[in-house]
């Protein structure tokens, strides 16, 4: 039950696109059409649900006081976490192109970019500072990845049908972009409730 | 006379400071913004912008990687392999930012606290692995630094722009000093007082959506005064 919470948490509550601004980039430079953003949406999810245990184990085993070397090591973490990013999306990239040609396809050039994707470290990072367990932090890996998910393809699906609205020329396209975003974080904060004290 | 300074100098060092270098310079800061043009960083652009102080530690932090990784890579461009130069990139990123990371822990743990996983994420910063990948690793050392100290300060601009607006409207204060409005301390039971005293704190501009509204904002304004960067598609 507590794994649901945190899970529906992540992913709605504290939406890692929508309120805390992660993976912005890659959130507005895919979201030109759907078909493009539900494959970079899919990977994302995937990515983050295996590198945030993979991340944990490192954290707890490696680096803490606790872990084998005995001492505290945690100023190896970021270059420890981001490699290991680097390293899972190399192998699911080199899975995906093995066992599912179509999908590899489908995804294209959006795997490899995951790993410049602040959704991902941002999470792994989200996870130290929140000091969760090796279960929370596969809900909140799986949980923050569908979040991402559902907020680039409403995105992606509202841009579509912008571009056959009258926007002033000097807005069109990226400005644009940014002010449907804040709205959709507007929107995404109704589900939390204002609270002046969230920064 | 401009032109025979320069070819002396030229003769002395390689390094100098002609048209080009001074384009290379400008460029980032208007024309090619890594912010409203490249649309690169903007995840810690949003997040950081709440107040002017942690725009300014946090633009200082970008300065100082992006030309530190932007250096350092040009100067092993010739050594690194390029099969794996993402995870050379990375590292020498990541480094960098660990560097800054605990320098900042160390000189003003309070600043450290509000930037939080921002700092950490100046690794992923697209920015700087996106000038690595267009800049730095095919131009020479001296190149590279003009081109980081460019971008590095054309996304400090925008940061500062931003976390004006947010910051005068949201708290109504600039580096954590009164401008405007009025704000009631209750446990001291006093009341500060800048110029208008009228205006009532808008709780929004220090929350999410409103970094993306002022942004897009000065997307379009930056786009109706530069028209040749308007998007047509």
């Amino acid at each position: 039950m507590e794994l649901v919470n945190i899970f529906i948490k992540s992913a709605f509550i504290e939406n890692l696109a929508l309120s805390y601004f992660l993976g912005m980039c890659s959130y507005l430079a895919v979201s030109k059409t759907v078909k493009t953003a539900f494959g970079l949406g899919l990977a994302v999810i995937f990515v983050l649900g295996i590198t945030m245990p993979i991340n944990w184990m490192i954290n707890t085993f490696l680096l803490g006081e606790n872990g084998i070397f005995g001492m505290d090591l945690t100023f190896l973490r970021l270059i420890l976490f981001i490699a290991v990013i680097a390293s899972m999306v190399q192998l699911v990239e080199m899975v995906v192109e093995k066992f599912s040609p179509a999908l590899y396809i489908s995804l294209g050039i959006f795997l490899p970019l995951i790993t410049v994707n602040c959704a991902i470290l941002g999470g792994s990072l989200f996870m130290v500072s929140k000091e969760y367990n090796f279960g929370e932090s596969v809900a909140f890996g799986l949980g923050g990845g569908f979040g991402w998910f559902l907020a680039i393809i409403a995105i992606a699906a509202i841009r579509e049908k912008i571009r056959y609205s009258d926007v002033p020329p000097a807005l069109r396209g990226l400005g644009m972009a940014f002010i449907l975003t804040g709205l959709m974080g507007m929107a995404f904060m109704g589900l939390m409730g204002i609270d002046p004290n969230a920064f | 006379m401009a032109e025979t300074a320069v070819v002396v100098k030229e003769k002395a060092a390689p390094i100098k400071f002609g048209k080009k270098e001074k384009k290379l310079l400008t460029d980032p800061l208007n024309d090619n913004n890594p912010i409203t043009v490249q649309v690169l960083g903007i995840c810690s652009a949003l997040a950081v912008t709440t107040g002017m102080k942690n725009a300014f530690v946090m633009s200082i932090a970008v300065i100082f990687v992006c030309i530190g990784s932007n250096v350092i890579t040009s100067t092993l461009r010739n050594i690194i392999p390029s099969q794996v130069r993402m995870i050379v990139q990375l590292v020498i990123i990541a480094t960098l930012v660990t560097i800054v990371e605990l320098t900042l822990k160390a000189v003003s743990f309070e600043s450290y606290k509000a930037l939080s996983v921002f700092i950490g994420l100046i690794i992923t910063n697209c920015i700087i692995m996106g000038r690595l990948e267009a800049f730095a690793s095919a131009n020479r050392p001296w190149e590279s630094f003009l081109d980081g100290l460019g971008n590095g300060v054309g996304y400090g601009l925008i940061l500062l722009i931003v976390a004006f607006f947010r910051e005068l409207l949201g708290k109504g204060s600039l580096f954590d000093f009164k401008i405007i409005g009025a704000t009631p301390d209750y446990l001291l039971n006093t009341t500060e007082i800048g110029w208008l005293g009228w205006y009532a704190n808008n709780n929004l501009m220090v929350l999410f959506p409103s970094a993306m509204f002022v942004i897009g904002i000065v997307i379009w304004v930056h786009r109706a005064w530069n028209p040749s960067l308007v998007d047509v598609s």
